[in-house]
């Protein structure tokens, strides 16, 4: 055997692994909910109640669902705005300046901030301000765990979209100004209906990154296993109950923990596939 | 060489990229209306430059600096606003750019919804139809309006800009060397067209083949390292060049 081949295998050997782990995660998690899926079928998916106590036991997601969908989508639309805005100024206004540099590479850094960092400040900071301006009483709950769900999720929404904008031909750009457009004509004619499948996948993206954010969502949300009320009442996400939980849970109540997490697994893959699916499809 | 009836003036421009990087140096000449300018020369000569500050789109570019007057019917168009002045004067490109989200029929008045110009479905219509006659591609299309355009050839394409660049009927065209991506056959089309063109406008045509300008020409600039070297009468300057650069680069010695 030559060189060529041994490395070919090894390579192949190496990715094959990634595969048989993936696969054998996705099988211990069908496996580990079966217990649960066994005593309440369907059902898990859509009753609210979340009772642990012994011989009065009862489990469903929908509570958590609602949570984490809730969260996550008022996640994405305080951040939309914000990293909308943010790819203009790095990829278009500012391009290629000093302080698009800086910009774009403090919103970088904000993605290598590990979650419980975000947790941390939105526990000693945001909470107690949001506090003192009276929107809420303790300061738990979706409305700041949101806020610092979007904060976190900024970068992985203008990331990818200011490349797709860069990506925007500079010959349509001139083509659009030789006929006497102006810079924000440029940007709503030219760029953007040129760069719109790939933003809104890259907003796809964060939204996928933003349902399964367990740390600092866990650190704010107040951990209340109800369906929410409102942007200001307390709740679950299903990475964070399943974070609060799993350590004393057995049984029934753990192979309940394990399904959610099937649940959180199966949802995300679809928004990264779709999101994918955009980008391949149209950028 | 005293054109006769003269459209655009520039006198004594020079434009620098960076500080004391001149692209083009005190360059003087008039445009004559309803004519064909040639401006040629080896790459890096400042021809595209030259080109592209006669509707301002070098500005496009930071840090760039201009001295000197373009004169647009005795006004200076450094004072005029950049949109209204790209309005009288039209561009085409070396590559055809058509809008590719855009229909054929929307690329064609792409100038009026971009400035925000509301037409009515009758008024689209005509200038659509008889500016695709204008760049004879409306019967290749005429049943295809509302493709997209970028499923045109590319000679089709650019002829598509060229229409796109008349719709506002623009005093002056400017091309960037418009044929220099296209087969022989879309270029003696788009060569035909420009001659059919110039009863209407006066084009300014940046061309990197001799055999071009000599062919559709009535004017030509010989520019070399950013200066006007030679602007004569296309005939008097292939048959009888004064200076030894342009005659150099016409045999072929450079370029």
């Amino acid at each position: 055997m030559n060189s060529d081949k041994i490395t070919k295998y090894i390579l192949f050997g190496a990715s094959l692994l990634i595969l048989v782990v993936a696969g054998g995660m996705l099988y211990s998690l069908v496996e580990g909910s079966l217990p649960s899926f066994r005593v309440f079928g369907w059902k898990f998916l859509v009753s609210p109640e979340w009772n642990p106590t012994q011989g009065d036991q009862h489990f469903g997601a929908l509570a958590f669902i609602a949570g984490t969908l809730f969260t996550s989508i008022f996640a994405l639309l305080v951040a939309i705005p914000l990293a909308f805005s943010t790819s203009l100024i790095v990829a278009e206004y500012f391009r290629k300046t000093w302080f698009a540099n800086v910009v774009s590479t403090c919103v970088d850094l904000l993605a290598g901030i590990p979650s419980v960092i975000f947790g941390l400040w939105g526990f000693y900071a945001l909470r107690p301000f949001i506090v003192s301006i009276g929107l809420s009483h303790q300061g738990f709950g979706i409305f700041t765990a949101g806020l610092v769900l979007a904060i976190m999720i900024v970068p992985y929404a203008t990331s990818l979209s200011n490349s797709i904008i860069m990506m925007v031909p500079n010959e349509l750009k001139e083509a659009a100004y030789s006929l006497g457009a102006t810079r924000l004509e440029v940007i709503w004619n030219v760029i953007l209906p040129n760069a719109r499948s790939g933003i809104t996948a890259s907003y796809i993206l964060a939204f996928g990154r933003a349902l399964g954010e367990t740390m600092a969502v866990t650190m704010l949300i107040g951990n209340a296993n109800i369906l929410p009320k409102g942007l200001f009442s307390t709740g679950n996400t299903m990475a964070s109950v399943i974070a609060n939980e799993f350590g004393e849970a057995s049984g029934v109540h753990l192979s309940s923990l394990i399904e959610i997490g099937l649940l959180l697994f199966v949802i995300t893959a679809i928004i990264n596939a779709t999101g994918k699916y955009i980008i391949k499809k149209f950028a | 060489m005293a054109p006769a009836a003269s459209i655009l003036s520039i006198e004594d421009l020079s434009i620098a990229y960076d500080r004391d990087k001149y692209a083009v140096k005190n360059v003087t000449a008039t445009v004559r209306k309803n004519a064909i300018t040639a401006i040629m020369g080896p790459s890096g000569c400042g021809k595209t430059t030259l080109l592209r500050a006669i509707n301002r789109m070098h500005e496009l570019y930071p840090n760039i600096s201009t001295e000197g007057k373009i004169k647009l019917y005795g006004d200076n168009i450094y004072e005029m606003p950049t949109i209204e002045l790209r309005r009288k004067i039209g561009m085409v490109f070396q590559r055809p750019n058509p809008f590719p989200t855009m229909s054929i029929y929307e690329n064609v008045i792409a100038g009026y919804k971009l400035n925000g110009i509301h037409l009515k479905r009758s008024e689209r219509d005509e200038i659509v139809e008889t500016t695709l006659r204008d760049v004879t591609l409306w019967d290749e299309v005429k049943n295809a309006l509302h493709k997209k355009g970028t499923f045109l050839s590319g000679g089709q394409q650019q002829r598509l800009c060229v229409a796109r660049a008349l719709a506002f009927k623009p005093e002056i065209i400017l091309l960037d060397e418009p044929t220099s991506a296209l087969d022989p056959v879309s270029t003696a089309k788009i060569e035909d067209l420009l001659v059919e063109l110039k009863q209407h406008y006066t084009i300014i045509l940046v061309t990197h083949n001799m055999s071009q300008a000599a062919r559709i020409s009535d004017n030509s600039m010989f520019m070399y390292l950013g200066e006007l070297i030679e602007y004569e009468d296309t005939k008097t300057m292939f048959t009888n060049p004064k200076d030894p650069r342009t005659e150099g680069y016409l045999t072929g010695k450079f370029g």
